[in-house]
């Protein structure tokens, strides 16, 4: 599962690097997104892989922390999104008054520079 | 009384965000309100700032001893709950933060908050952001904050349009997008190695690690340590500066200047506190060879951005890189000595970037076409012949109090900013050099003090030749000078910037004496380490049980 998970992180890093780096706003936002599933993803690995394991623990029981989850991370990675998808989303609406002002879609407001 | 003095910590964070809140319910249109809200919560906010100074400063040592203030902000003992600290070093900051954003906020006040909707909220989220950024002992409460004054900074870096701003704006958001990223990449390696996220807490656990787990830890960090260069404005990493800083509505420009000071603040907390606690030496980039050599390229490459620009304030943008790298180089070097005189530096600097950045546009009046010339089609200076029929029938002209006051305060300004006497830039920059010599052993003197030197010498220097230069080409040689008018609340701002760093300079013996003590705490992080993870003073009637994994484990 570590090998799969590390692999889908690194595919997505990979892509919104290259996407990153690329002349049109358009290119350069579906970069940022893939890098930020990418972080996102890897805020979770950092809690340690767990299937099937609750991130609560019961103070009743017997408690072993290695039968639970961490939550920390779950707790990072939900600010992560939400802080995430709202900057992509200005930054959206950035792309947009760049479009509109200056008639093309590069990065630079001309494609010739 | 001392319940209420132990909430103060919370207070920078609290006053502008209900503020910012409560404007949001105001119509557009109601500029009144907003704007006493505006200026009562600003005006509170440095009455806040100014008490928590003086408290950390030692004065009344029966509520913070060491100056040294846990705020436990869910009642949780340190490393389970978020806390916020105040030392000496966020002390200062708030008040330089509050300082700036006073006089910014009146200066907006005449004329560009009307420039677009909202501003007088962003501008008080932007306050609130970086207040807890330099409260905050938690690396991901930091990243919080941190999202918060870059909001807020995105908002205001486009407030009143126009295509240079919305094409500075769009690469200032790209990069910093990815820099958050990297930011978060950096603190969850930290978080999965070290299991915290409280700053002393990782500086504590640092020396524990083994040696596989110490490899990603300094991963970690090194990467962590970019995002914050990257938010100093530190090369490689500060081509989006000059044309974010050079565009941005002057009051929000000024507000800026302190924003890379935020990221210069993160080093310096983040290395001091591992500087102490790990016995091995500090990972990159927080040791003192990375920072100095960054620190160096990014004060002479900042010299040469001065040197080229033809636009006064992409001109003070660049001041604000040489500044910049000043201060990393100088903190770079080491030395309890040096960080006393850093901290004064970036006072004194902070000040006068802030008053510039508005000076700029005031002078900007003076010039009708307001077309701005590109370098190399301006004719060069002092190369017109001298003219034989040169009658001085008018002896003398008359100046206006609007062109005299904009003559001595671009004087003013670039003297801080060169560091020439008599103001505050000679003074810090003076001890920043003499620091070099007190901190060296006795024997040769090392390299690195020489390129600190030459450094900063010859960036004074090139920077005097530069302001000379903008100030002949806005002053002297414009044929058209129109007067400008200019209002008392434009004109007060920057007055009291100035005066601020003149009574700076005339208090050096006082002032120094705090930025010491704001130096050495760096020095000695043990103590806040000990007072962060100690939690002995929870606020609130009830403390809270402490441990409370103890209890789970059984």
């Amino acid at each position: 599962m570590e090998a799969i998970y590390a692999l889908a992180i690194g595919v997505l890093t990979a892509s919104g690097v290259w996407l990153v780096l690329r002349p049109r706003t358009f290119q350069v936002i579906m970069g940022l997104s893939l890098l930020s599933y990418a972080v996102n993803l890897f805020i979770f690995g950092m809690g340690r892989l767990m299937i099937g394991g609750a991130p609560i623990i019961e103070t009743m029981a017997q408690a072993d922390p290695s039968l639970y989850d961490d939550p920390v991370p779950q707790a990072l990675v939900l600010t992560a999104i939400v802080i995430g998808f709202a900057m992509t989303a200005l930054f959206l609406v950035v792309l947009l008054a760049s479009r509109g002002l200056t008639g093309n879609d590069h990065v630079d407001g001309d494609p010739e520079a | 009384m001392n319940g209420w003095v132990n909430h103060l910590p919370i207070f920078p964070i609290v006053i502008p965000l209900v503020a910012g809140a409560v404007m949001l319910l105001f119509a557009e249109a109601r500029r009144a309100p907003r704007t006493i809200i505006a200026l009562v919560a600003t005006l509170v906010n440095l009455l806040v700032a100014l008490a928590l100074a003086y408290i950390a400063s030692d004065a009344v040592p029966s509520i913070w001893p060491d100056g040294i203030a846990v705020y436990l902000l869910g009642g949780w003992q340190a490393p389970f709950g978020i806390v916020l600290v105040l030392d000496r070093l966020s002390a200062l900051m708030l008040v330089l933060n509050a300082v700036l954003a006073l006089t910014s906020l009146i200066y907006a006040l005449a004329r560009w908050r009307k420039a677009g909707p909202h501003f007088q909220s962003l501008f008080q989220f932007l306050i609130m952001g970086v207040n807890g950024a330099f409260l905050t002992g938690d690396l991901f409460n930091l990243f919080v904050f941190v999202e918060v004054l870059l909001a807020a900074s995105y908002g205001l870096l486009l407030h009143g349009l126009g295509e240079p701003r919305v094409k500075a704006g769009l690469h200032y958001i790209a990069i910093n997008l990815a820099g958050s990223s990297v930011f978060l990449i950096g603190v969850s390696l930290i978080y999965g190695v070290t299991g915290t996220l409280n700053m002393a807490d990782v500086a504590a656990r640092a020396s524990l690690l083994t040696e596989d787990e110490r490899i990603l830890f300094e991963t970690g960090i090194a990467i962590l340590g970019s995002a914050f260069l990257l938010k100093a404005g530190a090369w490689p990493l500060n081509f989006w500066l000059p044309s974010a800083y050079g565009t941005a509505a002057p009051p929000v420009a000024a507000v800026f200047s302190i924003m890379t000071k935020v990221g210069i603040y993160a080093l310096l907390r983040l290395g001091s506190l591992l500087s102490g606690a790990s016995g091995a030496s500090v990972p990159a980039p927080f040791n003192d060879g990375w920072l100095f050599g960054i620190g160096i390229v990014t004060l002479v490459l900042g010299t040469a951005g001065i040197l080229t620009a033809s636009q006064p304030q992409r001109l003070v943008a660049y001041c604000v890189i040489a500044s910049a790298g000043t201060l990393l180089a100088a903190l770079g070097f080491g030395g309890t000595a040096m960080k006393g005189a850093a901290l004064y530096y970036l006072t004194s600097s902070v000040l006068a970037t802030g008053a510039f950045f508005m000076l700029c546009e005031m002078i900007d009046r003076t010039r009708q076409t307001g077309e701005d010339m590109p370098l190399e089609m301006m004719e060069p200076v002092g190369q017109e012949p001298v003219d034989a029929d040169f009658t001085d029938e008018v002896v003398g002209i008359v100046i206006p109090a609007a062109m005299a006051f904009l003559g001595m305060g671009f004087l003013a300004c670039a003297l801080l900013v060169a560091g020439l006497p008599p103001l505050s830039g000679f003074i810090a920059k003076f001890l920043i050099l003499s620091a070099t010599l007190t901190d060296t052993a006795p024997g040769p003197v090392p390299v690195t003090v020489w390129v600190l030197w030459a450094g900063m010498l010859g960036s004074s220097l090139i920077a005097i030749i530069a302001l000379c230069r903008m100030g002949i080409l806005l002053f002297w040689t414009s044929e058209e000078i129109m007067i400008p008018r200019l209002r008392l609340g434009e004109a007060a701002p920057v007055a009291v910037l100035l005066l601020l760093s003149v009574a700076l300079t005339v208090e050096t013996g006082p002032a120094m004496d705090y930025l010491s003590l704001a130096g050495n705490s760096l020095s000695s992080p043990q103590i806040y380490i000990d007072a962060v993870l100690s939690g002995s003073r929870p606020p609130g009637p009830s403390p809270v049980p402490s441990i409370p994994m103890e209890g789970i484990r059984q």
